[in-house]
């Protein structure tokens, strides 16, 4: 029976062509950390092994402060994400089925499918109104922004936790006298943990890695790593970018692992 | 009587959906559970036996009727609120929580303070020998061991009722015979009212004081284990628990005439139009040989079963019958295929039941 399924790893050439999409994927990213390492100041040509950009990088203020901007509003942006996110999951799995059901997920994940620099244009243009009518300016706006587009990531992984949750666990903690709200705490909330602390991570690599919103929403002096990084390719090309974008890359592996370990079935 | 009811249903209603594709999984249920027994739903798939447990424990509010505790009407009281526990057929035990943690939850949300937690989580991890196990996550216990602690999680909080919804019908053979047990054991050592469903009959037989038998959404009678076995009320429950032979004919002064014109004598009936239905249980048939009298009948097989053989009947007019008899005396009565008997029946064994 198994012998004579269809299986798409036995037709012709799909050995050639997984190699062929493997070395697209990572040949670039491989190029990218060689060359971080490379003493030579040309992009193009290999000068022998060093740290000397990783050291100026290390050392550039300008770097520097990005970084720590980057990772303030990445904080931000997945915790609030992730409260937001468990609320959205919450309302729309712990109950029958309802009208509307479809458009409120459609909501919820609308900044996965409307193009994000219509979302970035809409947000500086708002942004830029309530600048003027406030008078108040600073991190806040990053921080909405990016929260803001970071809930449907965070949203996924703690919903697939709710629905795979069993549903009388809940209802067992009634039984035995919890309240609604102990129910909640002492129950729900301790199970659904790794969901929340995937989709944290997730909303937090998110936020760390776009240049699009944040482009359009910063005021000046307000870059974060990767509209530093563009800025920096504008004017000239030195290898001390491909050494921000290795740490950056480094970051981003160890969270997505995480990430993948902590959603990763029980068998 | 009324003092020693734990439990009583009224009119119980509980539909399912709107309108026309309404379904009444409860139809009237009237039942009053007395304190202290062990008190079996017992029926078939779908006849409404979760339902009622899960109106009791108050998981569901019923559609009409009233649901009362020791005389208070508690139809409308969240479960958190009623003192009545429930042992899941999932058990439903807190995968983030410890065996011990377990137990102590439900003392801990009535606010027990910490050293009574301790004592009676301990006290309960002995009543179902897990005293071993007490730091353990129940993910890493046997089907059996999971069982006992959701057992011992139930009893702590010492509930007015215990709602146990197929407890063992996860469970292998040979463990759910020693948790039958067990579970007598516990019932009868903390004197706590238990309310078990289950839709093994031998299972309600042996275990249960009281059975309630159901079918689609009614009770059809409730009794002891021998009162239901021996005058069955209709003929679902005569033919629901254990096996059974039915007789069809027409009611005369004192005796029953079936198709094929023969008389059985029934004391009591009184002569009716339309047809009458009356049961006689395998064991009560005795064979004999056709001059002997009684039932006129042929041997159409026989199977062996070990203590007992099965002796499968045609009447003259086709109506099948099976005999129980014990093995070495069919083997001396040397019964074979084809023979012709005679069934005499056990005095009082052939009793009419309702449709
Ligand atoms: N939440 C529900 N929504 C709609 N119908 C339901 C619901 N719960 C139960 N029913 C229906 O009510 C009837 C009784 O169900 P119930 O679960 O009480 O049966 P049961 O006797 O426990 O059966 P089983 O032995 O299979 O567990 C069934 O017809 C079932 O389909
Ligand atoms: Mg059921």
């Amino acid at each position: 029976m198994a012998e004579r399924s269809f299986h798409v790893a036995r037709l012709p050439g799909f050995a050639t062509m997984a190699v062929a999409v493997f070395v697209a994927l990572y040949l670039p990213i491989f190029t990218l950390v060689a060359y971080s390492f490379n003493a030579s100041n040309s992009m193009a040509v290999w000068g022998g092994f060093s740290l000397d950009w990783y050291a100026k990088a290390w050392a550039n203020e300008q770097v520097k402060d990005a970084t720590v901007r980057s990772l303030v509003i990445a904080c931000f942006a997945a915790v609030i994400s992730t409260a937001v996110a468990t609320m959205a999951a919450l309302g729309t799995t712990r109950r029958r089925a309802f009208k509307g059901q479809t458009f409120i997920y459609v909501m919820i994940n609308q900044p996965l499918m409307v193009p994000e620099i219509v979302t970035a244009v809409a947000l500086m243009i708002l942004f830029g109104l309530v600048k003027t009518v406030t008078g108040i300016h600073g991190l806040g706006y990053l921080v909405l922004a990016h929260a803001a587009f970071c809930v449907p990531f965070a949203y996924l992984p703690i919903r697939a936790r709710l629905e795979g949750m069993d549903l009388t666990l809940e209802t067992a903690a009634a039984d035995l006298y919890a309240t609604p709200w102990a129910t909640f705490r002492r129950v729900t909330l301790p199970l659904l943990a790794p969901g929340m602390v995937a989709g944290a991570m997730l909303a937090f690599v998110i936020s760390l890695d776009d240049v699009v919103i944040t482009e359009f929403v910063k005021s000046g002096g307000q870059d974060t790593l990767p509209t530093y990084m563009l800025g920096q390719l504008r004017r000239q090309l030195t290898p001390e970018i491909n050494a921000v974008s290795t740490m950056l890359l480094a970051v981003t592996v160890v969270l997505l692992t995480t990430f993948f370990l902590l959603t990763r079935k029980k068998d | 009587m009324a003092d020693d009811v734990t439990i009583s249903a009224r009119h119980v209603i509980k539909a399912f959906g709107q309108g026309a594709a309404a379904v009444r999984a409860l139809d009237d249920v009237s039942v009053d559970i007395r304190r202290s027994e062990f008190f079996t739903l017992l029926g078939p798939s779908g006849c409404g036996k979760t339902t009622l447990l899960r109106l009791i424990a108050g998981f569901e509010m019923p559609t009409g009727g009233e649901i009362l505790l020791d005389g208070a009407d508690i139809s409308t009281l969240p479960p958190n609120k009623r003192p009545v526990n429930t042992v899941f057929q999932s058990y439903a035990l807190f995968p983030h929580l410890t065996v011990a943690q377990n137990v102590a939850f439900g003392l801990q949300m009535l606010g027990k303070p910490a050293a009574e937690v301790k004592a009676t989580t301990e006290r309960m991890l002995a009543l179902v020998k897990l005293e071993a196990m007490a730091g353990r996550k129940t993910a890493q216990l046997s089907g059996g061991q999971q069982q006992r602690v959701a057992l011992a999680r139930a009893l702590a909080p010492q509930p007015k009722v215990l709602l146990l919804d197929e407890p063992l019908s996860a469970l292998d053979l040979k463990l759910r015979k020693e948790m039958q047990i067990e579970l007598k054991r516990l019932q009868l050592e903390t004197g706590i009212t238990f309310v078990f469903v289950t839709h093994d009959q031998e299972e309600a037989l042996t275990m249960s004081d009281r059975i309630a038998v159901m079918s689609a959404g009614k009770v059809q009678q409730v009794g002891t284990a021998r009162d239901i076995y021996i005058h069955p009320r209709n003929r679902f429950v005569a033919s629901f628990i254990g096996e059974t032979n039915f007789l069809t004919g027409t009611a005369e002064d004192g005796a029953l005439r079936l198709g094929t014109g023969e008389r059985i004598e029934m004391p009591g009936l009184r002569a009716s139009p339309g047809p009458t239905t009356a049961i006689v249980r395998p064991e009560q048939l005795r064979l004999g040989k056709t001059a002997d009298g009684g039932l006129q009948a042929r041997v159409v097989s026989l199977v062996y079963f070990g203590t007992d053989t099965h002796c499968h009947l045609h009447l003259a007019d086709g109506t099948e019958l099976v005999a129980r008899l014990q093995s070495p005396a069919s083997g001396e009565a040397g019964l074979s295929r084809g023979d012709s008997v005679g069934i005499r029946f056990a005095e009082g064994a052939v009793q009419q039941v309702e449709d």
